[in-house]
């Protein structure tokens, strides 16, 4: 993968197929630990301790078109390679929190890349769940959350191209004034 | 700065303007494989033309959705278009510079644009 954003993009669907209804993520960098974690944790059926294990192995999948799931594996390089760890806790019928660990100033650390996007694209392509995601640079946070959105919007749903658009425009404008806080 | 308020707007207009959307049942559905491989080979930017591109043609028969690993995985990024009575067709290594004209010719005009589906890449 190109982009940290990516990963998180892929690795999120993983929380859609479990069923989850409320995902999180969450990107927090800190410029003087110079570290960036990125967590994804979800509601959905969970997994047991063997299913955990397995994942991490790239040549695990439950879907049924390919021998091979490489999500987990990509995203778990991608972290270890910057001398940061993936970890993912579960449990069935509570959900998955998957917690990855970045070191900026690695060499091979990936650029987080195009966040807003993989978020809008979340948001827009899965209505009937609720994401929760958390920009945090140091001291500085924003917080999105679909609930809130869906409160102000009524029957009005959240893929309305004039919506999107907003979210778009909302995400970057706040997103890019906490970066540049740094 | 964007606020909330903003968004009340919005939604404001948009009810007003929220008409028959689901008005015909013969609408055109086109999926964007969006699993691991489709990800990694690009899906995210051709997703947004595509979403960009009906929106901005208003085009209020064809829904666009994202699917999982379509099974072909070395022709990634790629675009299925269903409608019904009509056989599927697949579009591979899809670049977001190419959705304008498959929105235009197929989408609107209905002629598929032969070059860059899977039977222009695939000739055995």
């Amino acid at each position: 993968m190109r982009e940290l954003s990516l990963n998180i993009l892929d690795v999120t669907q993983n929380s859609i197929s479990a069923n989850a209804s409320l995902i999180e993520i969450e990107v927090i960098e800190d410029s003087e630990e110079k570290t960036m974690l990125i967590g994804i944790y979800d509601n959905g059926k969970g997994m047991t301790p063997e299913q955990v294990e397995s994942v991490k192995d790239p040549f695990f999948t439950t879907r049924t078109t390919r021998k091979v799931g490489m999500g987990i594996p990509l995203f778990k390089l991608a972290a270890e390679q910057t001398g940061g760890s993936l970890s993912i806790e579960s449990q069935v019928g509570v959900g998955t929190r998957v917690k990855t660990v970045f070191k900026t100033d690695s060499i091979d650390f990936t650029p987080l890349g195009d966040i807003e996007s993989t978020i809008v694209t979340l948001i827009s392509m899965n209505t009937d769940r609720d994401f929760i995601y958390r920009y945090k640079v140091d001291e500085n946070e924003f917080v999105l959350s679909t609930q809130e959105l869906k409160a102000v919007l009524g029957d009005v749903p959240l893929d309305e191209p004039s919506v999107v658009q907003w979210i778009k425009e909302y995400l970057h404008e706040n997103c890019s004034e906490i970066s540049l806080k740094k | 700065m964007k606020s909330l308020e903003e968004l009340m707007a919005i939604r404001d207009k948009a009810k007003a303007n929220m008409t028959d959307r689901e008005g015909s049942g013969d609408g055109i559905r086109v999926v964007v494989g969006m699993a691991t491989c489709g990800i990694a080979a690009g899906a995210r930017p051709v997703l947004n033309a595509l979403v960009d591109e009906v929106a901005k043609r208003n085009l209020k028969n064809v829904t666009v959705a994202q699917t999982g690993c379509i099974g072909m995985c070395q022709f990634e990024p790629i675009v299925e278009v269903f409608e019904k009575d009509k056989e599927k067709v697949t579009y591979v290594k899809v670049t977001a510079e190419m959705i304008p004209e498959i929105v235009a010719s197929h989408l609107v005009n209905g002629n598929p644009v032969a070059e860059y589906t899977v039977g222009a890449i695939v000739k055995d």
